[in-house]
C-alpha cells in the first residue's frame, strides 16, 4: 500500500499541478495583502486621528459607560465586558488593533477563502486524479496488476488527502510568510471574540469568550480542512465517473459556485441546506458572522458534509471496482 | 500446478454490450512456450476479448483459467501470470523510462532493480531509458511497453495488434525479440493482428475470429494450403487464357480483373501451364505467387463464399 501511495504521489508531484496551486497563491497573497493594507489605510484617514491609543480609550470609556445603564440584559453585559477586555489587552500590549500583524491577515483569508478559493484549488488536483488515468489509457496497466481495484482507487484518495492537507497548509504558511512582509509577524497572542450562537435570528452572546489568535487559527484552518476534505472526495467522485477531465472540473466549478450563488440568493428556501456546497462557510461559526442559512449550527454542517463524503467515496468505489474499463 | 494444463484456457466466452454480442462463444488454449495468433479483421472483437483476458471488463459469459488459476475468482493469482500490453502502450509520459517501469515495479511483489535492469538491457532501451517518455519515438514507447509487460516474469505475454505503428524493420526486430523470449525464457505469447502474413510469420498456432465468432483453430502450417498457392497471371489476350486455365483440373480461379486472374494451383506446375498457353498462342507477361491475404483465407474457410 505505501509503495500504491508513494506512485500517486510521483505521479501527482510530477504531473506539476502542486506546483501550479503554489504558483496561484504566491502570486494571490501579495495581491490580497496590498488590498488589505489599502483598507486599512483609508479607515485610519477616516478616524481623523493617527494616535490609535486616543481612540481605543475612548472606545473603552463609551463602553464602560454604557456598562452602568441597569436596563442593559445581563448577557449584553457580559459581552461588553469581554470587549473592553479585549482592547484592555491591545493597549497594554501596545497592539494596534487597526493594523495587524500577519496571523490576523491568516485569519480573514481563511475566512474569506473557504467557500470557494480553496476549494478551487482542491478540485485543479481532485478532479483529474482518476479521469486522466482513463483518458490517457494509463488505466489499462494500473489494472491489470497483481492489486485489487479498491487497493488502487484507495491509494488514489490517501494521497489526495495528502495533497489537500498540503494545500491548506500552504495557505496557512504562505499567507503568514508573504503577508508578514507588511504587516510584522507578530499577533498569535492576540485575543480574539469567539462562540457566538444564533438563535431564532438573535445573536446570542453568552457562550461568547477571548481565544488567543493561535488558538482561533488553529481551529479556523482545522475546520476549512475539514470543507476542503468534503470538495476534494466529491470531486473524486467525480473523477471516477466522468472520464474527461475537462467534464469533471467544470461539473465541480459548477457545484460549487452554485453553492455560493445559493446562499446568497435563496437562503431561506430550507432544502439548500443538504446540498454540501453551501455549507462550506465552517470558519462563520467561529467569528459570530451571521449565518445566512436558518438553523443551522456547526454540528449540522459538518454532519451535511460528512454525509455527502461518505456516499460519494461509496459511490466512487463501487463503481470503480464493477465498471468494465473499455479507455 | 500440473505441467501440461494449458496456460491460458477459455471457455465459451461471451460479451455482450447493451443489445450486441461483440463476441460469442469463443473457446481455445494456449500451451506452455507457444507463440498463439489472433487473427481477425478490423471490429472483429479482438481487443474485447484481449480486455476480458486480462480482467478489464467482465464477460457476460464462459470462464478464463490462466495458469490454472481462474481469472474471475482468483484475480490476483490468474494476473500475476500475465504481462500485457491492451492496443497501444500507454504509459505516464510525464515521468522517465526507468520511472515508469519502476512505478510498475512497486504494483508487484519480487521485481528487484537487477530484473527492471536486465530488462531494459533485453528491449535495448539503455541510452534513453533516464529521459522523459515524451521524447520517445512510437517504437521506442512500444518496446516501453513491452518491457513493462515482463516485469512480473509473466508466463504469458498478451500483446493487441504489437505491430501497430512500426515500420518493417521494427516489425522485423519485434518478431525476433518474441521469438528470443519464447526460447531464452520459456514465455507463451498471445499475439492478435489483422495481417496473415504476420501470424504465418510468427506464431505455432492461430484462432481467426470473425464477428465475435471463432471461425478457425489449428496449426498456422495448415492454414494456407501449402500446395495451393496464389498466382497472378498476366495474359494477353485476357479471356482466352482465362478459358485456357478453367480447364485445368488443379487451378481454381479466383478473381479475375481488368488484367490479370488470379488463381489457386500448385506452385510446381506453373512451368506446365506456360507451356499450355504458349502453346494455343496466349502470352504470358507476368507470373507471380502472392501472399495470401485474411480476405483469401475466408474465401477458403468459407468455400467461396465472399463474406458477410
Ligand atoms: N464500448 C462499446 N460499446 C459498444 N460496442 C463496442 C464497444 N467497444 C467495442 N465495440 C464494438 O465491438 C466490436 C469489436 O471491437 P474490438 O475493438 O474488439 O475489435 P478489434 O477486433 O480489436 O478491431 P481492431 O482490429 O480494429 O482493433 C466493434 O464492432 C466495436 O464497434
Ligand atoms: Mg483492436
Amino acid at each position: 500500500m505505501i509503495g500504491l501511495v508513494y506512485n500517486e504521489m510521483l505521479k501527482m508531484v510530477r504531473k506539476k499541478r502542486l506546483w501550479v496551486i503554489l504558483g496561484i497563491l504566491v502570486i494571490l497573497i501579495p495581491i490580497f495583502t496590498y488590498a488589505q493594507a489599502q483598507t486599512l489605510e483609508r479607515a485610519a484617514k477616516q478616524i481623523g486621528t493617527s494616535d490609535w491609543k486616543v481612540v481605543l480609550k475612548q472606545q473603552i470609556i463609551d463602553q464602560q459607560n454604557r456598562l452602568t445603564s441597569s436596563r442593559l440584559p445581563e448577557e449584553w453585559k457580559a459581552f461588553i465586558k469581554l470587549n473592553i477586555q479585549q482592547q484592555e489587552y491591545y493597549l497594554k500590549n501596545n497592539i494596534d488593533p487597526t493594523a495587524p500583524g500577519a496571523p490576523t491577515f491568516m485569519r480573514k483569508f481563511v475566512e474569506e477563502s473557504v467557500s470557494l478559493f480553496l476549494p478551487l484549488l482542491v478540485v485543479i488536483i481532485a478532479a483529474d486524479l482518476v479521469s486522466s488515468e482513463l483518458s490517457s489509457g494509463t488505466i489499462k496497466l494500473l489494472l491489470t496488476r497483481p492489486v485489487r481495484r479498491w487497493k488502487v482507487l484507495l491509494s488514489k484518495y490517501i494521497s489526495l488527502l495528502f495533497a489537500t492537507s498540503f494545500i491548506v497548509l500552504s495557505t496557512a504558511i504562505l499567507s503568514y510568510l508573504l503577508s508578514g512582509v507588511v504587516f510584522g509577524y507578530g499577533g498569535w497572542d492576540l485575543p480574539v471574540l469567539s462562540g457566538f450562537q444564533e438563535k431564532n435570528g438573535a445573536l446570542l452572546t453568552e457562550f461568547v469568550h477571548l481565544m488567543p489568535q493561535w488558538k482561533y487559527l488553529l481551529m479556523a484552518y482545522g475546520l476549512s480542512w475539514l470543507a476542503c476534505i468534503t470538495v476534494a472526495t466529491v470531486s473524486f467522485m467525480v473523477s471516477v465517473l466522468v472520464r474527461s477531465t475537462a467534464s469533471g472540473m467544470g461539473i465541480m466549478l459548477a457545484a460549487i459556485i452554485s453553492g455560493n450563488l445559493l446562499m446568497q440568493l435563496s437562503p431561506t428556501w430550507g432544502a439548500i441546506k443538504y446540498f454540501a456546497f453551501t455549507q462550506l462557510r465552517l470558519t462563520d461559526y467561529l467569528s459570530g458572522r451571521p449565518i445566512l442559512i436558518e438553523g443551522m449550527t456547526l454540528p449540522l454542517s459538518i454532519g451535511v458534509l460528512g454525509a455527502w463524503s461518505v456516499v460519494a467515496l461509496i459511490t466512487a468505489f463501487v463503481s470503480f471496482s464493477r465498471r468494465d474499463v473499455l479507455a | 500446478m500440473n505441467q501440461t494444463a494449458p496456460v491460458l484456457e477459455v471457455k465459451k466466452l461471451s460479451k455482450q454490450i447493451g443489445k450486441r454480442k461483440i463476441v460469442e462463444d469463443i473457446t481455445f488454449e494456449v500451451q506452455k512456450g507457444e507463440i498463439f495468433g489472433f487473427l481477425g479483421p478490423n471490429g472483429a472483437g479482438k481487443t474485447t476479448t484481449i480486455r476480458m483476458l486480462v480482467g478489464l471488463i467482465r464477460p457476460t459469459e464462459g470462464m478464463i483459467q490462466i495458469g490454472g488459476y481462474p481469472l474471475q475468482d482468483q484475480f490476483i493469482e490468474a494476473i500475476s501470470q500475465v504481462g500485457c500490453i491492451v492496443e497501444n502502450p500507454e504509459l505516464y509520459p510525464y515521468l522517465t523510462g526507468r520511472e515508469n517501469l519502476e512505478h510498475f515495479a512497486r504494483m508487484m511483489t519480487g521485481v528487484t532493480d537487477e530484473w527492471i535492469h536486465e530488462i531494459i538491457r533485453l528491449v535495448e532501451l539503455e541510452e534513453r531509458i533516464d529521459e522523459l517518455v515524451k521524447t520517445y519515438s512510437l517504437g521506442m514507447r512500444q518496446r516501453l511497453g513491452i518491457a513493462q509487460a515482463l516485469l512480473g516474469s509473466p508466463k504469458i505475454l498478451i500483446l493487441d495488434e504489437p505491430t501497430n505503428g512500426l515500420d518493417p524493420a521494427g516489425i522485423r526486430e519485434l518478431r525476433a525479440f518474441i521469438r528470443k523470449l519464447v526460447h531464452e525464457q520459456g514465455i507463451s505469447v498471445f499475439i492478435s493482428s489483422h495481417i496473415l502474413h504476420e501470424i504465418q510469420l510468427m506464431c505455432d498456432r492461430v484462432a481467426i475470429i470473425n464477428k465475435g465468432k471463432i471461425v478457425y483453430t489449428g496449426p498456422v502450417r495448415e492454414l494456407v494450403h501449402e500446395e495451393e498457392t496464389r498466382i497472378e497471371w498476366r495474359l494477353d489476350p485476357l479471356q482466352s487464357g482465362v478459358q485456357v486455365l478453367k480447364e485445368l483440373s488443379f487451378v481454381r480461379p479466383v478473381e479475375q480483373t481488368e488484367e490479370h486472374l488470379y488463381v489457386y494451383m500448385p506452385l510446381d506446375r506453373i512451368a506446365e501451364v506456360n507451356e499450355q498457353l504458349t502453346a494455343k498462342q496466349i502470352k504470358v507477361t507476368g507470373i507471380r505467387p502472392v501472399q495470401a491475404t485474411l480476405e483469401d483465407l475466408f474465401l477458403q474457410l468459407t468455400g467461396g463464399e465472399t463474406k458477410s
